[in-house]
């Protein structure tokens, strides 16, 4: 059996130190959609299975190293674990998502230049489905920053439109008064 | 031009796509010839307030009902279209 050698998807690209802030590329990790069916309850199977259940609208739940992410209306990521069987429509999204974390003491203002989500009203472990330029992405605010999600098909574009503003930022920042 | 969706809250316009009036919630039977033309073609055009469906497509996917004023852009209300059509 051939050994196939696993490339994330911002390989080569990340991680990136602009200024203060830092923009560095997650490990691939598995992933699955949950899309409960209609009226089905499945937070309790999830909980039992996984140590997780579903979280709010608009919010995460976590244990150790699995977490489940509102994502949509009706739907749900399941992060670093796999699903049981379940009354949901469940798909693979493992290697699908580019997952980055943004830090640093100007990234709300970098976030702001690209993203039209308030996101000073975003407090830790929220989750918002919004847009990163002309990219729809998944936002979820961490301790040390903003993690992004998009598809894996938009990684370069990603990277290059946050290292654009990243620079922006930073040379404005530079400027004297 | 904020659009407050029922379920994400307050959100930017560029979120939302257009799709047209909330006639089209109301699809008649089958066969109607004359209730599919008034369906597909005929359009209200008012100066004032007005139904239209909205898709919330980069954000939680819901299509939505919004009422909205043509002369003053204020919006009056938001509602899910799947409770609309309840």
């Amino acid at each position: 059996m051939i050994d196939l050698i696993a490339k994330s998807a911002a390989d080569g690209l990340l991680p990136v130190t602009i200024g203060s802030m830092t923009l560095t590329e997650l490990p691939l990790r598995e992933m699955h959609s949950i899309a409960p069916f209609k009226g089905a309850k499945v937070s309790a199977a999830l909980k039992k299975a996984t140590g997780v259940g579903l979280p709010d609208v608009g919010r995460g739940t976590a244990k150790g190293g699995v977490e489940i992410l509102w994502t949509a209306r009706g739907q749900y990521f399941l992060i670093g674990a796999t699903p049981p069987k379940l009354s949901a429509a469940i798909t693979d999204q493992s290697d699908a998502w580019c997952a980055v974390v943004l830090s640093g003491e100007s990234a709300p203002q970098v976030m702001a230049r690209v993203c039209p989500l308030d996101l000073g009203r975003m407090g830790e472990g929220d989750v918002a489905r919004s847009l990163v330029g002309h990219m729809t992405a998944i936002i979820v605010k961490r301790a040390d920053g903003f993690e992004i999600l998009v598809f894996r098909a938009f990684a370069k574009t990603l990277v290059h439109e946050l290292r654009e503003v990243m620079v922006s930022v930073t040379a404005q920042a530079a400027l004297p008064d | 031009m904020r659009i407050n969706c029922p379920i994400c809250g307050d959100r930017d316009r560029r979120e939302f796509y257009y799709l047209g009036a909330s006639d089209y919630l109301n699809r008649p039977a089958e066969g109607d010839l004359d209730a599919i033309h008034t369906y597909l073609h005929i359009r209200e055009n008012p100066a004032g307030v007005t139904k239209d469906l909205w898709h919330h497509e980069a954000g939680c996917s819901s299509w939505l009902v919004v009422e909205r004023n043509t002369s003053t852009h204020e919006i009056h209300s938001v509602t899910l279209a799947s409770e609309v059509t309840k």
